[in-house]
């Protein structure tokens, strides 16, 4: 689960980080207010709050200058109609869509001009099993950039889970960093409070970046990025309050309420599928004998171990909701459960929801020429429903119907 | 021969009172398994009767007691989220070796501290978490795998070694290579967690040692790097013929596909850089999940 900067970023005040003072904004007239409270007799920096990356390199959707998510303002009335703007517009960076995100939250910065600055993120390695912290005197850029093409300029310092960043390793990997005098023990404070909430709030990713050197010479955090473990949020309902979910594409947000698994694509043949390997596998497929006639997967789904009436309905609705969907592909393999249970659970849902498009099932496993006959009886009351005898077969002609 | 399970393992369930749990054992019972007990916190002395096997086990309170009264060297384990972590460690200490975790959804940093925990176990082998089990076909299922579509190896036959990080995308391999009168050796679903106890690389070394085995199919997925380093240990280690096929060739970058471990991040975990070092290590990669079972034999005539 992803958060605001600003909740990442009070969360880092909590654990001891040192954070520039902000507001959270609504309107304009409180972007002006806030101006007045933070602004310290020189200007203010006005930030769009929305899940996405490269707010600063961003652009307001449908606005003829060049503004971003990300402004400098140096007086009261700019601030108010920088913050109106953003609030009128979308912002479109490299990490959504081609429509933007719409911007329904700011935050008014006291401005902490960087001179330096650095990279530091907790996150989890795999390879080695344990959290690691990884900073690199190269911030404020695109970090996966720098791992791929000079790795050499990343320290990597992991640590146990049980006990956390120790002082110790924060003061060294500081004075690595070039960090001198009081600053490193400032820097050392942020990257502690990084370990902390990582562990403590069960963090997937806990990134600084960057972590500024002001021309002030004070160390801060100049913007931050978290994201939690999904399957630890039901320890930690504070974080869980913080979930905002018109961030979040509404039709995954539905199927998540569904206890479906749906993540929405591009292209226009949608996919129900039971198990997340061979969700993602008959995407593939359907990539593999669509991308010839310019189609491929709308959607990954994968309804669970078991297919009900009941969850085959809502997914479909789902699935039919988005415009873009030419054509269903239902691939289920019935292991324990019985493929005619299965069709039946598929017809009663074609019954309600309605196919308005065709709709290919190819269902394998136990009483697999049971399922395929209660298919074959619904076809005069669902003629858009079509039975594919392999996996090869159905996409193909899933293809095919709706080129 | 096989690997990690036979007919004479000896299994527990931990949580088998629970809905999953019993379903399961009840079904792993009826296709053979030994199973000799189950452990339910604060229900032990009690009894449990399988609905469709009929068979009556005794639940324990705790592993330990278990292991103590009926020898069980195995566990299943089916205790939710909260609490798999600690019931693998507990498994750990009571002297079972081979843990088998089905639990779906155990935070990544609880299981992080067990992995740890589990490496001053030595001789203890954790297969998952968020997996569909193991199973030696015909001998012993500890899972949630159909049992049926499963091709038993005859008397001196040797059959296909089968690692995936998947559930039912495991289930379509296995129905191919049955289909093409391919018998499996042992199946096992290592898990789509970030972190799992056994490894692609543990049981590729296991299977190359069991003469029981004549061929490997590996399944994987994007997100991390583990089949990049399975590839590498193939082409160093592995003679036998190895297939491979890794799901998410389509799945964008940054969003997590179902599974917790399923996710290209950072710069890595791409199903194409995984094709690459899969195809560069000598392995034939199947290009759609229609052809697992095809792979396979074609791998295996490429080292005739």
């Amino acid at each position: 689960m992803k958060v605001h900067e600003y909740q990442a970023k009070e969360l880092l005040a909590a654990a001891g980080a040192n954070v520039p003072k902000h507001i959270v904004c609504k309107t304009a007239a409180e972007a002006a207010a806030a101006f007045d409270q933070l602004s310290n007799g020189g200007g203010v920096m006005v930030k769009a709050q929305i899940h996405a990356g490269g707010r600063g390199a961003g652009q307001l959707v449908g606005y003829a200058d060049k503004l971003g998510g990300v402004k400098f303002c140096s007086n009261k009335e700019k601030a108010r109609s920088v913050a109106e703007l953003m609030l009128k517009h979308s912002l479109k960076t490299l990490q959504t869509g081609p429509d933007g995100q719409p911007i329904r939250t700011l935050i008014v910065q006291a401005d902490a001009e960087p001179d330096k600055e650095f990279y530091v993120a907790v996150v989890f390695d795999r390879g080695s099993g344990l959290p690691v912290l990884m900073a690199s005197a190269a911030g404020g850029m695109d970090i996966e950039k720098v791992a791929h093409d000079t790795p050499e300029k990343i320290i990597k310092v992991p640590f146990a889970p049980e006990t956390g960043l120790s002082a110790d390793e924060a003061r060294r990997l500081a004075e690595q960093l070039g960090f001198t005098g009081d600053q490193v023990a400032k820097a050392e404070k942020i990257m502690l409070a990084l370990s902390k909430v990582y562990l403590e709030k069960d963090a997937t990713l806990a990134e600084v970046n960057p972590l500024a050197v002001t021309k002030s010479g004070d160390v801060v955090v100049l913007d931050a990025k978290f994201d939690f473990d999904d399957n630890a949020l039901f320890r930690h309902k504070d974080i869980q309050a913080l979930r905002d979910e018109s961030e979040e594409n509404p039709a995954e947000v539905r199927a998540g309420k569904a206890n479906l698994n749906f993540i929405q694509l591009d292209g226009t043949i949608a996919c129900l599928v039971n198990g997340a390997g061979l969700a993602m596998a008959t995407m593939d497929i359907i990539n593999y004998h669509g991308k010839a006639h310019g189609v491929g997967p709308a959607n990954f789904l994968d309804v669970g171990g078991s297919v009900t009436a009941a969850g085959a309905v809502e997914a479909f609705r789902i699935i039919l909701s988005d415009p873009k969907v030419k054509g269903i592909l239902v691939n289920v393999f019935g292991g324990i459960a019985s493929c005619a249970t299965i069709a039946e659970a598929l017809v009663s849902a074609g019954k309600e929801v309605g196919f308005a498009v065709p709709v290919v099932v190819r269902l394998e496993g136990n009483e697999v020429e049971k399922a395929r006959a209660i298919l074959a009886a619904a076809a005069s009351e669902l003629p858009t429903l079509k039975t594919a005898a392999d996996l090869t077969g159905a996409a193909k002609l899933v293809v095919e119907l709706s080129k | 021969m096989s690997i990690l399970v036979d007919k004479s393992t000896r299994v527990i369930c931990q949580g088998i009172t629970g809905k999953h749990g019993a379903f399961h054992t009840d079904q792993s019972l009826l296709y053979g398994t030994q199973f000799v007990g189950g452990v339910t916190p604060k229900k032990g002395g009690s009894t449990w009767t399988g609905e469709k096997s009929g068979k009556a086990l005794p639940v324990f309170n705790t592993v330990a007691e278990a292991v103590k009264a009926t020898g069980a060297t195995a566990s299943m384990v089916f205790v939710p989220p909260g609490g798999a972590a600690d019931a693998i460690t507990e498994a750990a200490d009571a002297g079972i070796t081979l843990i088998v975790a089905i639990t779906e959804g155990i935070p990544v940093l609880d299981m992080a501290k067990a992995k740890r925990y589990l490496k001053t176990k030595p001789g203890v082998r954790l297969i998952g978490p968020n997996c569909p089990g193991v199973i030696t076909p015909g001998q012993c299922k500890i899972g949630i795998m159909p049992g049926h579509i499963h091709k038993p190896c005859a008397a001196g036959e040797k059959g296909i070694g089968v690692i995936s990080r998947s559930g039912t995308l495991t289930y379509e391999a296995v129905f191919q290579l049955t289909a093409l009168g391919l018998p499996q050796s042992t199946c096992v679903g290592i898990g789509g967690d970030p972190v799992i106890g056994t490894s692609q690389i543990d049981l590729l070394e296991m299977f190359e040692a069991d003469p029981g085995t004549s061929a490997i199919l590996m399944i994987g997925e994007i997100g991390g790097t583990a089949e990049e380093e399975a590839a590498a240990f193939v082409a160093k280690s592995v003679k036998k013929p190895v297939a491979a096929f890794i799901a998410g060739q389509t799945a964008p970058p940054g969003r997590r596909m179902g599974h917790a471990g399923a996710i290209i991040s950072g710069g890595s975990g791409s199903a194409s850089d995984k094709i690459a070092a899969l195809e560069k290590a000598g392995i034939e990669v199947a290009p759609t999940p229609a052809d697992l079972g095809s792979a396979v034999q074609k791998a295996i005539a490429r080292k005739k």
